[in-house]
């Protein structure tokens, strides 16, 4: 179900260089049409190879405008259904609407700490570069884990 | 001066170590390599084709982790891989993966990753002791929508924005000049500006991911990009280390999950959590039913957790036989579990199944929704997919590597270096390190970590040792740009873009490779079977298929990057042809039959098959490799 984008609602990122969709897609799908000569729709983004979008939602849930939906592969799936997220700092709303028009809703925690407020090597151990060759990565300390006596060819 | 399409700026770097790729394993040896080098002046950058928050394999975010040990021992961890692996397993990389993964895990619950836990535990961290929700013996259960974004926050961090390029596609190392067991360079192309990168470095950790839709999918038209395994995945691993001469392991090894039909998401939840049972279409448990099939290949059939694939052989026995479609019985399960629980924890129930989708397959939620499927009422179909070569998952495809010394293994497992490969200064982790397996999201980051050790101890044993390119940057500019000359040349020659004497879309050439390894190389035309006739002729077709590979156009820079992506298919495809033709036996059955050899022959192929590639001549050299159990292991009665 590849991602499309809504026309009345991309604004192509206010004309900047490159939009969010195009900054995320992690398979180089989205594009910004800058003078509408592939779409006929100037200044906005369009999924240039639907066919190989895996429907991971990255330009979904980072679209500023809430433009972009998914049809659900259309070689696959009836129409009529749409799930579309909202994704928040830290958590995510999902509204999925079935082909016959039942709805479900649920919303899941995505993130425990502030957005960006990772502090990689705070509170960590400095290495010791003397163990550098030895097995272990720098934030362990103490013994490894594992009963030595399962390894049948030490000597 | 800017570059142009048909005139690309040339960029050229020095670093001490490349990292090439954005996902888990680059994500771990990054914010490993950046504290081993405080003090030094070794210098890292990184390269990713995509952009770090969203690349690689947990970019759309997963529904748990499948690799922690908690209170576990990595002995039996090696064994839970060696058997699920058919037998044939590194048990010293398996083992020294499982005694640092769980550091990993720790590490993303403070930065930020919400972990289930048992009642009681919910904010005791599991470094402290918090006891996790398990899905199963090794896996347990998380809130990951963001699971990369995080992972990624914290690797960005780690390196500082000035040594991170994303959108730069590397798809060619390049060997020493003086030295031409090793490798001192990869060159590249930014897809979103004309810029052609070219990297000199002491050393560089290659994890580029596994390899997706080098075999015909199930869904050809716009479902072809609902792989179960990341469409992105183009095998650029597999074939970058092979064209620089590295030994490749177990490249005949592959993965076919089982999943939800069409959506391919995922069934962890609806057997672990609900109990359900898959069944034919008879309603008949075929688990049960032929379960005596399981004695055929001792001792992996008779594990407590018969190895994946024989799970996969019993279910294709009832299709063969006639009595498909396959089900998961949700009904059946949803109305035992009703008998002893309230409405409210089934609903409860209902949202984690329904999460399990929306965390890491958000496309299967879609399929439910537009099938009007409601699980208390029908059954779900499950079929096996197209397969997928990899290392990380339930696969052992990948690249030969040193592994610890302190393990009792062999001393041809082990050159010094943790994580690098039979070329010098070449390393891999995750998806790229072969004969392992079972290593999941966790399991790739900590071997990046261990793999960045490893490169740094490298980069310090060889302080004055300097990088000196095999080719000259033009001649290496002419290759990768040749897919552009091949279009600005000839694109006038028809009237219609697509249908050129002259040239090969990367598309068309992606259907001609599927095409090919799904009718001869055991895809699902012929039921994942072959054999050397079979085999013969995939090898003649895709020998023609690499040489026409020079012929393939591209019409900008996105066509430049599907170009290459392919051609490391060709490559990644043609060594697992290979590797099957080479080893006289069914390994995996339920992943492949050789129906000339349709047996598992433990006494003349319990061995690692291993391969190198020549680029000059082009061919491939399989061998045997003796296998050792590290760990006691149960043994065929």
């Amino acid at each position: 179900m590849p991602t499309f984008v809504r026309t009345e609602k991309c604004d192509g990122c206010k004309g900047q260089d490159k939009t969010a969709c195009m900054y995320i897609c992690p398979h180089d799908l989205m594009k910004l049409d800058k003078d509408g000569s592939e779409t006929g729709h100037a200044m906005k983004a369009f999924n240039q190879e639907p066919e190989q979008c895996w429907e991971c939602y990255s330009c979904v849930k980072i679209c500023p405008q809430q433009a972009i939906e998914c049809r659900h592969y259309a070689d696959i799936v009836p129409l009529g259904a749409s799930v579309q997220p909202l994704r928040g700092s830290d958590s995510i709303m999902w509204t999925i609407k079935f082909r016959n028009g039942n709805m479900k809703r649920f919303k899941f925690p995505i993130r425990t700490t502030p957005e960006g407020s990772i502090e990689p090597y705070a509170g960590k151990p400095a290495v010791d570069m003397a163990s550098l060759d030895k097995p272990g990565v720098f934030t362990m300390t103490g013994k490894l884990k594992g009963d030595r006596s399962q390894l049948i060819c030490l000597k | 001066m800017a570059g142009t399409f048909d005139n690309p700026e040339i960029i050229e770097e020095e670093v001490d170590i490349l990292l090439i790729g954005g996902g888990m394993a680059c994500c771990g040896a990054a914010y490993e390599v950046m504290r081993w080098v405080e003090g030094t002046d070794i210098s890292v950058k990184l390269v990713d084709k995509a952009a770090m928050d969203r690349s690689g394999a947990v970019a759309q975010g997963l529904s748990a982790i499948n690799t922690y040990l908690g209170d576990q021992d990595p002995a039996d961890y090696a064994r839970m891989v060696a058997n699920d692996l058919m037998g044939i397993t590194r048990d010293d990389l398996a083992y020294d993966l499982g005694r640092h993964v769980d550091d990993s895990v720790h590490l993303f619950e403070e930065w930020g990753l919400p972990i289930w836990k048992q009642p009681g535990d919910e904010s005791k961290p599991l470094k402290d002791g918090g006891k996790p929700v398990r899905s199963g013996k090794w896996q347990i259960m998380i809130n990951g929508e963001s699971y990369k974004w995080i992972v990624a926050e914290a690797a960005k961090k780690a390196l500082g924005t000035d040594k991170i390029q994303e959108r730069v596609f590397i798809v060619k190392l390049v060997n020493d000049k003086n030295d031409p067991t090793r490798v001192s360079g990869a060159i590249g192309f930014s897809v979103r500006e004309f810029k052609i990168y070219v990297y000199k470095f002491k050393a560089c950790l290659l994890a580029a991911g596994g390899c997706v839709n080098l075999f015909r999918p199930r869904s050809v038209g716009e479902g072809t990009g609902r792989a179960w395994y990341p469409v992105w995945n183009a095998g650029s691993t597999y074939a970058m280390a092979a064209e620089a001469g590295a030994e490749l392991t177990m490249m005949e090894n592959r993965f076919v999950p089982a999943r939800f039909k069409d959506g391919y998401g995922p069934v962890g939840a609806w057997f672990l959590l609900f109990k359900a049972q898959a069944t034919n279409a008879l309603g008949e448990v075929y688990m049960a039913k032929n379960k005596e099939m399981l004695n055929q290949y001792p001792p992996y059939g008779q594990a407590a957790v018969p190895a994946s694939c024989l799970r996969n052989h019993l279910m294709m026995h009832e299709m063969k036989e006639g009595r498909g479609p396959i089900y998961m019985d949700t009904p059946t399960a949803l109305a035992k579990l009703a008998e002893t629980m309230t409405p409210k924890e089934i609903k409860h129930l209902e949202a984690e199944a329904w999460e399990d989708f929306l965390d890491m397959c958000i496309g299967q939620a879609g399929v439910w929704a537009g099938e009007n499927i409601e699980p208390e009422k029908k059954p779900s179909e499950l079929m096996p997919t197209e397969p997928y070569l990899l290392g990380s998952h339930s696969g052992c495809c990948g690249i030969w590597v040193s592994g610890p010394s302190d393990l009792g293994a062999p001393a041809e497992w082990s050159w010094g270096y943790r994580s690098m490969t039979t070329v010098k200064g070449l390393f891999t982790a995750g998806d790229g390190v072969g004969a392992s397996g079972h290593k999941f999201s966790s399991g790739s980051h900590a071997e990046g970590r261990l793999a960045a050790k490893g490169m740094v101890k490298y980069v310090l044993d060889n302080k004055n040792w300097k990088p000196e390119l095999e080719d000259s940057v033009s001649d290496l500019v002419a290759e990768i740009y040749k897919p552009v000359r091949n279009f600005l040349e000839h694109k006038d020659y028809t009237t219609a873009i697509d249908v050129n004497p002259n040239y090969i879309t990367p598309k068309m050439l992606q259907f001609r490779l599927q095409k090919i390894m799904d009718e001869y190389c055991a895809g699902v035309a012929t039921w994942y079977q072959t054999n050397a006739h079979m085999l013969k002729v995939c090898e003649d077709k895709l020998e023609m298929l690499k040489e026409d590979s020079l012929k393939m156009r591209a019409k900008d820079l996105h066509e430049l990057l599907r170009a290459w992506e392919n051609y490391h298919r060709i490559i990644t495809a043609e060594a697992h042809m290979k590797h099957i033709q080479f080893r006289e036996e069914s390994r995996y059955p339920g992943f492949y039959y050789r129906m000339d050899f349709n047996f598992v022959d433990e006494e003349n192929w319990k061995c690692f098959v291993n391969s190198t590639y020549d680029k000059k001549s082009k061919q491939w050299t399989c061998k045997k490799v003796p296998h050792v159990d590290l760990v006691s292991k149960p043994t065929a009665k």
